[in-house]
């Protein structure tokens, strides 16, 4: 048997090691965890100020003990380079460790095994978890806010039929690719706003009338968003471009459009877009708070897109322009075929960050009286039958909230990698 | 060979207040190859940036096959439609492989259609021997194969002039010779030249006329032969003296 040094743990005694380091660190995670869910101390005879510390000193010192080097054992040698370079670094990662042991049972807890999901009214909840009975009982509410019950299938119907539009444009064969991005400007968000003010809105065609004041929930999130990023990138994009140009009257009113967007709260800019300007508006005529509120977003977030895509721009080297220029192109053609598919690469990350915010913009449109999914769920938490499930309904929020940028988060990268040539 | 094809009358030209052009004159005609040589910011480049209007002149006139440079926008577009380039840093469309680089302008500009344009971009890219690289993009490419390649680019436009401005000055050594290569078969091909350049074999074997600027003016202009035999000017002695 080969001689053993406690403070070189070496491959020679690698069996050994290995034993003492594994009971070691069992020993500090079973410590951890009986202080921490049974309330037992298992070292209670130790002094106060080192019984605190034992789980962390026993887990260092079986951490150390299997930090062999070149031990021979693939997924041994894996987590010491991961998590156990050297002392500090252990102890960060048992650190990490035990605050997983910490949060993630009684989070468990609320979420899943005490939370209550069956029956129907408030005295359904008796777990001290999560009340998933309230989510259950106003579901149809945060889909679709006031929209009457019996018309909802509406509002899925003109959902799926523009999703499958959409889709379409993926399955498009090769030949008519150079019409996708008319299709997706323009066509797509004509037959969208047809849809929604054919079928949602309705008043013709034997479907009664909804006013947009009983839209809401998520739906209406939908709706905002949609409209808002498809208009709000066209518009940025030529104020990014009039903001370079050399004429001067383009560029100080680009200049000043988006300086002045910029500089106002979107909080603001909704009040005035639902008080003031229907004060501007001649006697008689009328537009819809809806559609004014969502001009008003997308001139908020065009000015943001602008700045973006100008970052983009002024990346590209002079020599591009110069090429573009020797070919005898003109400034549309420059612009189209070559600067903005270069600029608009580069600043698909700032896009998307821009997209994101604007998504999750949407629920400050409650000021002007839409109530959208966040709106929907500040109401239901009023209602004295249901006092007191605010935070049900928050998670349930955050949940859908994150599920949709995660996914628009997701696509983007997916776009970067598509539209990467340069290696 | 008697036609002028580009004149320019006492072209002058400011940077702010740094003169870069001075007083001038020079004529070129169809099918000449003209080498240009001389210090850094002596105003080569601005000179033949002057000639497809990438830098505007302020004083003098230019005339390019017949055409008057002015601000007249659809006449500089006809202009740059008839000058080929080809640059320093080769300025290829990193967003698109290399035929679509050759076809872009045709397609765009000149309204040809795709096929047609497709199959004049690999009868250039054979001409400079790259059609093997015509779906890679640019960032896959050699410096002297992305140069090459836009010598092609240039050449899909059918233009009756090229310019080039200092091509090979961004090139490894061993790749400057297949540029240069595709730059004598070019000119043996009866294309009209103005190359900016400090290769003095390349302006040995091409080239009918030699100018040497200084400072913005053209200090020496005469035959290859003369040139290099005989030059009048000090500062052309000087500078021939240090390059060879």
């Amino acid at each position: 048997m080969n001689k053993i040094n406690v403070f070189k743990p070496d491959n020679k005694n690698l069996r050994i090691f290995l034993t003492l380091g594994s009971l070691f660190f069992i020993l500090s995670i079973v410590d951890f965890s009986l202080n921490n869910f049974l309330d037992k101390n298992i070292t209670f005879f130790l002094p106060r100020y080192i019984n605190f510390f034992t789980p962390l000193i026993f887990g260092i010192i079986g951490l150390h003990f299997i930090r062999i080097e070149f031990s021979g054992i693939k997924k041994l040698d894996i987590i010491n380079k991961n998590i156990n370079t050297n002392n500090f670094n252990a102890s960060l990662s048992l650190f990490i460790i035990f605050l997983l042991i910490f949060c993630i049972p009684p989070l468990l807890n609320w979420f899943i095994f005490d939370a209550n999901i069956s029956g129907n009214t408030k005295e359904a909840c008796t777990g001290s978890g999560a009340c998933w009975v309230y989510i259950k009982v106003w579901f149809n509410r945060f889909m679709y806010g006031m929209y009457p019950n019996a018309e909802q299938w509406r509002v899925n119907l003109a959902f799926t039929i523009v999703l499958s539009f959409a889709g379409i444009g993926f399955f498009m064969p090769t030949k008519y690719k150079k019409y996708l991005t008319l299709y997706y400007t323009i066509f797509l968000p004509i037959i969208s706003f047809l849809l929604i003010y054919y079928l949602i809105s309705g008043g013709s065609f034997g479907l009664i009338w909804v006013e947009t004041g009983a839209w809401g929930g998520l739906s209406l999130t939908f709706i905002v968003s949609f409209f808002c990023l498809i208009f709000c990138f066209p518009i940025g994009m030529m104020l990014a471009l009039g903001r370079r140009s050399a004429l001067p009257t383009i560029k100080y009113s680009s200049l000043g459009f988006i300086e002045f967007w910029r500089g106002v709260p979107l909080i603001t800019v909704l009040f005035m877009s639902a008080v003031m300007f229907p004060m501007f508006l001649p006697d008689g005529t009328y537009m819809d708070k809806l559609i004014r509120v969502i001009i008003a977003i997308t001139l908020f977030e065009a000015a943001y897109v602008a700045e973006v895509i100008r970052g983009g721009l002024q990346a590209l080297p002079r020599g591009q322009y110069d090429a573009a220029k020797s070919l005898g192109m003109g400034y549309w053609r420059l612009h189209l075929l070559v600067i903005l598919p270069q600029a608009l690469k580069l600043v698909i990350p700032g896009i998307a960050n821009t997209f994101l915010a604007l998504v999750k913009d949407t629920p400050l449109i409650f000021v002007v009286g839409l109530l959208e999914l966040a709106g929907m769920l500040g109401l239901a938490k009023t209602n004295p039958e249901w006092l007191g499930f605010s935070m049900e309904g928050y998670v349930f929020a955050a949940i859908i909230f994150w599920i949709i940028c995660y996914t628009m988060s997701r696509y983007s990268q997916n776009l970067e990698l598509k539209y990467k040539t340069d290696r | 060979m008697s036609e002028k094809i580009i004149q320019m009358q006492n072209v002058n030209k400011w940077f702010d207040d740094f003169h870069v052009l001075k007083d001038i004159n020079l004529d070129v005609k169809s099918k000449q190859k003209i080498v240009v040589c001389g210090p850094s910011g002596s105003g080569k480049s601005t000179l033949i940036r002057c000639i497809n209007r990438l830098e505007e002149h302020q004083k003098g006139n230019i005339i390019v096959d017949g055409t008057e440079l002015s601000e007249n926008t659809k006449n500089i577009e006809k202009i740059r439609a008839e000058v080929g380039m080809v640059f320093q840093q080769f300025n290829l469309f990193p967003h698109l492989s290399i035929l679509d680089n050759c076809t872009l302008a045709p397609i765009w500009v000149k309204k040809m259609s795709k096929k047609d344009a497709e199959d004049q971009a690999m009868r250039q890219l054979e001409k400079v021997q790259i059609t093997d690289q015509a779906k890679k993009f640019p960032g896959q490419l050699s410096g002297g194969q992305q140069q090459r390649s836009a010598i092609a680019r240039a050449l899909c436009m059918e233009p009756k002039i090229m310019l080039f401005d200092e091509p090979t000055s961004a090139l490894d050594p061993e790749m400057i010779k297949e540029v240069l290569d595709a730059m004598v078969n070019l000119a043996k091909a009866g294309m009209t030249m103005i190359v900016v350049t400090h290769e003095m074999g390349f302006a040995k074997e091409v080239a009918d006329e030699v100018i040497f600027m200084d400072e913005g003016m053209i200090v020496e202009k005469a035959s290859t032969k003369e040139f290099f035999a005989n030059p009048k000017n000090d500062r052309t002695k000087l500078f021939l003296s240090q390059i060879l």
